[in-house]
């Protein structure tokens, strides 16, 4: 890992260990979780997006589908809720690659409506033969791992950042490897890929699933946490919701989407009292933040800090 | 026997209609600028909502209420494009895709904040009995939502074929280097498609309310049927979007009557999709125009 | 080595080649020149596998090519490079070149996240020989700038660097010395005839400077409006008159360079 993803990465761990030390309330760990969940998404999004330069509107269909399959799968079938979440990411991937293939494809808009399509049907799948229909069901059980249930919000909070962790650093190396340059290269000139030898479609078609099965697993998370889940909840405003905290953090930065996920989680609750506007205020963000910070929080940021570490230099 | 089929015929036409106006509407501003603008759905939206404004709250007349409901339109158009799209010189696709739908959410917000979650309705624009053809009921209005999408296509058929302005906005799309070389006002034609694609929906969404009434978070379903019937026929040819919506009305009209309610959406997703995967280009076009298309 | 036989290929209405026929002995430069418009880069895209011609063969090394994707033909041994430059802007000249041993390599996506032991020896040995190749091209200085901050000479040999990464047995140069100045130029040639002298590698090259042609090529063959009109040494196809009345047109105008080798 390069230097500087080194050191993110520790201060990173640390903030997680230290956070419910410094705020341990129930409110601040609660939307601690929720947000660490949306980071999974935004993550896995970030690397479909500003990597691999492919777009997808259709996350919360995977969201979606892990948050059900592992639900079911644990709740009616009986499977310990390990096996029930991955055995949702081997669903999510097959969808993903379903889509994928005549998808990718096509580009730009006609990508953006194809995955959007997709995250429709399965909310309309979801909402008529979903358990429970429109009003979802219950009862689900916690996560669970060799006989220890995790229940506590505490022990969510842990659990769900060090996946999160987990999941950078597995990212993270992606990213540095032969297969990120490999993403990367896609997202410049796939003319020039093909021509190098590279199978572009492959590629795209493995980043597709991989953001898919990132959102999956969240989905798991989400259901087992919250034990209660209804398809309101895997609507196309999620997928947008997910776009934005990408947006907002910085499309070509995977510590941005954690950012953003963090942001746009907690602005809610910020605009409680507002809630009439809360959509409002929603589409303004996204909207100045496409159009002032096109980069993004976190590229911003850093270009911020090179600049005062310029400064600082040549003053001496 | 008939009579459900044309009584499921003329319902898939009425909603069809829409769906014809929205996919116009992305063409419009398609043909003029390349942009596909995912918040055309509000302008339906937008449509239905201020007219019930200026109608029921206001108690204005008819024709008063109409006038203003499109102008109305054409300022939210107008605002759309001077504040998101002209300031931004040369954006990539993404961007623009992101700020369309930005911009569709903010439209949405301001439509919950002002009119809240409920449903909307207004009388239809004619008092009287139902039409009966072979025993099928159809609404006056049915009929107006037709004939109003029909004397749009018209004028618009007009618009493009035959003045100046509807021909130089085509040349925008086409090549705007050469449109400005040759002294059309590039800047002026987007906003002018900007301004023309909302009243177009709004249109849509003033004709259909008194059938369907409206709420405020119908816009995205209708941009995303709208948007399958404009590319149905190839994205930009308004002949083909009429065509689409339709078609994509009968079917979903036909797919809730006879076999379920619930896949009502799905059926216009599931087309979606396959044109998209299939025939991108379109399945009522030509096949030098597939060799020639970039997707 | 590279057998085109009886290519054609139309655009619409368009002809744009008919009835191509040409050889490459293999350890040639092999030059395709001819006015714009000739259908020299149509043909190398019909070779690298980007176009499907209406009709004839191609034969590589015994093999017909025809039919294959992009992706297929880089990996029988056929690189290229294109007539506007297609690099990897957004990376690094090391990374451009890194990204060409990519067909070479296999680490997937799980054992890269993973960091697994041979991962990190594979990626030591893309970092080796991409600095190596740098190094013979003469970038080495450049290595960790981004390749679109590059002047076009460097990027167009940057180009042919990232295409020697993949190991080929013929590289396709498109129009390589177009934007450079003479210096540039002659820096080209030598690495081009180096690749061909010490890597053992056939070059198809398409140009238009004929100062350059002239030098470096074994084999000419000249296309006008999508045909052949002339195939044989620099010398033999310089004194043909058809060619020199496709270039000349009707008379006055020179091809950059044609002067300074008689």
């Amino acid at each position: 890992m390069k230097k500087g993803d080194l050191t993110a990465f520790l201060v990173f761990v640390l903030l997680i260990i230290l956070l419910p030390v410094f705020s341990g309330s129930n409110y601040t760990l609660t939307v601690g979780i929720f947000s660490g969940i949306n980071a999974l998404v935004a993550i896995g999004l970030c690397i479909l997006m500003g990597y691999a330069g492919q777009v997808s509107l259709g996350q919360a269909g995977f969201y979606g589908i892990g948050a059900y399959v592992s639900s079911v799968l644990s709740l009616h079938g009986g499977f310990p809720i390990l096996i029930s979440a991955i055995l949702a990411m081997i669903v999510a991937a097959i969808a993903a690659m379903i889509l994928a293939v005549p998808a990718l494809r096509l580009k730009g808009h006609y990508l953006a409506v194809a995955t959007l399509g997709f995250g429709e049907i399965i909310y309309i799948i979801l909402n008529e033969w979903g358990p429970g229909g429109p009003s979802g069901f219950g009862d689900i059980p916690h996560f669970s791992f060799l006989g220890y249930a995790v229940d506590s919000t505490i022990g969510y909070f842990y659990l769900i950042w060090g996946l999160v962790a987990a999941v950078m650093f597995f990212s993270i190396n992606l990213i540095h490897s032969r297969s990120g340059r490999a993403l990367r290269a896609i997202h410049d000139s796939e003319l020039a890929c093909n021509a190098m030898g590279l199978n572009v479609v492959a590629l795209k078609i493995k980043v597709f699933i991989l953001s898919a099965v990132y959102a999956s697993l969240a989905g798991s998370l989400y259901a087992h946490y919250v034990t209660f889940i209804s398809p309101s909840s895997f609507s196309l405003f999620y997928s947008i919701l997910v776009l934005m905290m990408v947006i907002v953090g910085g499309i070509t930065n995977l510590w941005g989407a954690i950012i953003g996920a963090v942001v746009i989680t907690v602005l809610p609750e910020l605009l409680r009292r507002f809630e009439e506007l809360d959509v409002l205020v929603y589409g303004l963000i996204l909207t100045l933040s496409l159009m002032f910070f096109k980069k993004g929080l976190v590229p911003i940021l850093i270009e911020k800090i090179k600049k005062l570490r310029g400064f600082a230099i040549a003053k001496h | 026997m008939l009579t459900v089929f044309l009584q499921f015929l003329f319902s898939g036409l009425t909603v069809g209609a829409v769906y014809a106006l929205v996919g116009i509407g992305f063409n419009i501003t398609y043909n003029a600028t390349s942009i596909i603008n995912l918040a055309q759905g509000e302008f339906v939206v937008i449509g239905g909502l201020m007219m019930w404004f200026f109608s029921e709250s206001l108690q204005l007349p008819f024709f008063v209420s109409v006038a203003l409901t499109i102008v109305t339109a054409g300022i939210v158009g107008l605002l759309m494009e001077r504040l998101t799209i002209k300031p931004l010189k040369n954006p990539d696709l993404l961007l623009m895709i992101m700020i369309t739908i930005a911009v569709s959410i903010v439209l949405r917000g301001v439509l919950m904040f002002c009119f809240g979650k409920n449903p909307y309705v207004y009388p239809s624009f004619t008092e009287g009995e139902p039409v009966s053809i072979y025993g099928a009921i159809i609404q006056q209005q049915t009929l107006w939502v037709i004939g109003i999408t029909g004397f749009c296509i018209i004028v618009l058929f007009f618009f493009y074929k035959k003045t100046i302005i509807g021909k130089a906005m085509l040349a925008c799309a086409v090549n705007p280097t050469a449109a400005q070389l040759v002294g059309i006002n590039v800047s002026k034609m987007v906003m002018v498609s900007f301004v023309l694609s909302a009243i177009v929906g709004a249109i849509g969404g003033m004709a259909i309310t008194p059938i369907s009434l409206m709420e405020y978070d119908k816009g995205p379903m209708l941009a995303v049927k709208g948007f399958c019937a404009a590319i149905m026929g190839g994205l930009g040819s308004n002949r083909g979007a009429v065509l689409g919506g339709f078609l994509i009305g009968i079917l979903e009209s036909m797919t809730a009557g006879y076999i379920h309610s619930g896949m009502k959406d799905a059926i216009a997703l599931i087309i979606l999709l396959l044109i998209l995967f299939f025939k991108p280009a379109g399945i009522f076009v030509s096949k030098t125009m597939l060799q020639l298309r970039k997707f | 080595m590279l057998s085109i036989k009886e290519i054609g290929k139309s655009f619409g209405g368009l002809k744009a080649l008919s009835n191509i026929s040409l050889d490459v002995k293999e350890g040639d430069i092999k030059a395709l020149i001819g006015p714009n418009g000739a259908g020299k880069t149509t043909l190398l895209n019909i070779v690298s596998g980007i176009y499907q011609p209406d009709n004839g063969e191609v034969i590589f090394l015994g093999e017909k090519i025809v039919h294959l994707a992009p992706t297929k033909i880089a990996r029988k041994g056929i690189s290229r490079t294109f007539q506007h430059v297609e690099l990897f802007g957004n990376m690094t000249v090391i990374e451009n070149i890194m990204v060409g041993r990519h067909a070479k390599t296999k680490s997937g996506f799980f054992s890269s996240g993973f960091k697994l032991p041979f991962v990190m020896k594979e990626e030591r040995e893309i970092q080796r020989k991409s600095e190596e190749i740098l190094e013979y091209i003469n970038l080495g200085h450049r290595k960790d700038e981004y390749a679109s901050n590059l002047p076009i000479g460097e990027q167009r040999i940057l180009e042919i660097g990232r295409a020697l990464a993949t190991e080929p047995r013929l590289v396709l140069l498109d129009e390589p010395a177009a934007g450079l100045n003479m210096r540039e130029t002659r820096n080209l040639g030598e690495i081009i005839k180096r690749i061909r002298d010490e890597l053992k590698i056939t070059i198809v090259l398409v140009e238009h400077d004929m100062d350059l042609v002239m030098r470096i090529s074994d084999s000419v063959t000249v296309l006008n409006f999508g045909e052949v009109i002339a195939d044989g040494t620099p010398l033999e196809v310089q004194k043909n008159p058809e060619v020199i009345i496709a270039y000349l047109g009707d008379e006055e105008e020179i091809p950059r360079g044609y002067n300074a080798h008689t």
